[in-house]
């Protein structure tokens, strides 16, 4: 016999498709049953059923509750190691194509597109790259728009950077005004945010690159499949998908139609 | 323990103090010894974890830096790497998450051990030992609502006594025991499972 819990989380679920097409069926369990829970607090509801009466009839109460379902937790230059790497490794492959397409997936507010542009920047690479950057979380997109940050992270960000392998000071790529960073909007010249979910929507472009780092594991086998399904489709012949530290193919039932470059880095290609 | 179900499952969690303490608790078991066991002791993020290559070299059994999707198998040692929750999904595999750290700390005990309850219940072992920090004392009562059985190492043994005792200001454990009577009573659990 099924818990209250889990029978009111199912339908929580369920209700939120029905209405507003955000796709969180085939989430990993653990971790959504947790932020549901903790938005329950936020909310002051007794109960999931609660919360879901509340936002069923309620669409700004939805976009809140969808920023407790979404982890915004992200860095620039997260797990520099994997960015050295990019350099190394990858990028003298991509200086041999006349231009590029690269995806980041579930971007959040940010913090990985800066990251990549900037690596891309002093590579020479970025004025011939188009970068598309999704999520499905809007609050999100509109942040990473803006690219503005806490200079509280700057700090951190900065050792990341240099960790990196970055040439020049951190300093040049933003200005910092109050409490925050500014970066440098010729950044996201070539950048294109846009609404897209890894659990709905279809491949919009042929990419070269494929970045999605720390997304996946919140998503079930059946769903990563999909997205995987998806990289797929989008990449290029030999076309590069690069993963979080601790995401792996291995489980999944695309194995073998990638093969890792830097295993450890989670740094694969296309077959 | 004949009123019991057998365990399926059997977490950890520690803090300071927790590579020794564990090592004891380990040196008790046998080569084939069946029941997984899943660790988070807290790390340092920045780090790469040696936790899994340290414990392969010292225990007959196999051990594993938990992945993500990866399926819980008999007879495995995980430990959680660092910067990552742990939970485990009902389909018996790991799911990784990067929450916010819960007591500082990421991996947090109370993770592993409320998503283990949610899917073990009553066949769940769950033992915490010394840490200076409160994580992990939620979770073992959950284990304990549940209907797992719940370990507490002594406090007056333990390297770091915060952790246990939270535990026992918190909710009444099953065993109050010394390390090597974790060690010896995961053995038994093991042969009640045979039963």
């Amino acid at each position: 016999m099924q818990r209250n819990t889990d029978i009111e989380l199912r339908l929580l679920i369920e209700a939120i498709y029905l209405k507003y097409s955000y796709d969180f069926r085939d989430y990993s369990g653990a971790s959504i049953k947790r932020r549901v829970n903790h938005a329950l607090r936020q909310f002051d509801c007794s109960t999931i059923s609660a919360l879901q009466e509340r936002i069923l009839h309620d669409p700004t109460a939805f976009m809140q509750l969808l920023q407790y379902l979404t982890i915004p937790v992200s860095e620039m230059f997260r797990d520099p190691e994997h960015f050295l790497a990019i350099r190394q490794e990858v990028v003298p492959i991509l200086k041999t194509y006349p231009s590029l397409k690269i995806w980041i997936a579930g971007c959040s507010t940010g913090e990985e597109v800066y990251s990549m542009a900037i690596l891309l920047r002093e590579e020479g690479l970025l004025d011939r790259t188009i970068i598309y950057a999704t999520d499905i979380n809007p609050r999100s997109l509109e942040k990473a728009k803006q690219g503005i940050f806490s200079l509280d992270n700057i700090r951190a960000y900065t050792h990341n950077y240099q960790k990196a392998g970055g040439q020049r000071s951190f300093a040049d790529y933003y200005t910092a005004a109050y409490d925050y960073a500014i970066f440098d909007k010729s950044l996201r010249e070539n950048v294109t945010f846009a609404d897209h979910s890894l659990a709905t929507d279809s491949v919009f472009s042929e990419t070269n690159l494929i970045s999605c780092r720390n997304v996946l594991i919140y998503f079930n086998k059946n769903l990563q499949n999909r997205a995987f399904g998806l990289f797929e489709e989008s990449l290029c012949h030999r076309g590069f998908l690069m993963l979080g530290s601790k995401e792996t193919l291995d489980f999944s039932d695309y194995s073998k139609q990638f093969s890792p470059v830097l295993k450890q880095e989670r740094i694969y290609r296309k077959l | 323990m004949t009123d019991r179900r057998p365990v399926e499952a059997v977490v950890i969690g520690a803090s300071a103090g927790g590579v020794e303490a564990l090592l004891t608790i380990f040196s008790e078991l046998k080569p084939g010894f069946r029941l997984p066991i899943i660790v988070v002791l807290h790390l340092p993020e920045e780090r790469r974890s040696q936790l899994a290559e340290v414990f392969a070299r010292r225990l007959p059994l196999t051990v594993r830096e938990v992945r993500d999707k990866q399926p819980i198998v008999p007879g495995t040692v995980y430990f959680a790497g660092p910067g990552y929750h742990v939970s485990v999904e009902h389909d018996h595999s790991f799911s990784l998450s990067q929450e916010e750290p819960v007591h500082f700390s990421r991996p947090a005990i109370d993770y592993l051990f409320e998503s283990a309850a949610d899917v073990y219940q009553q066949r769940l072992a769950a033992i915490l030992l010394t840490g200076a920090n409160r994580d992990g004392a939620r979770g073992l009562s959950v284990v304990k609502q549940l209907g797992g059985l719940t370990i507490v190492q002594d406090p007056d043994e333990a390297q770091a006594a915060t952790m246990p005792q939270a535990a026992l200001d918190l909710c009444q454990p099953d065993c109050v025991l010394p390390l090597h009577g974790i060690g010896r009573l995961l053995v038994e659990l093991e042969h009640t499972e045979c039963c």
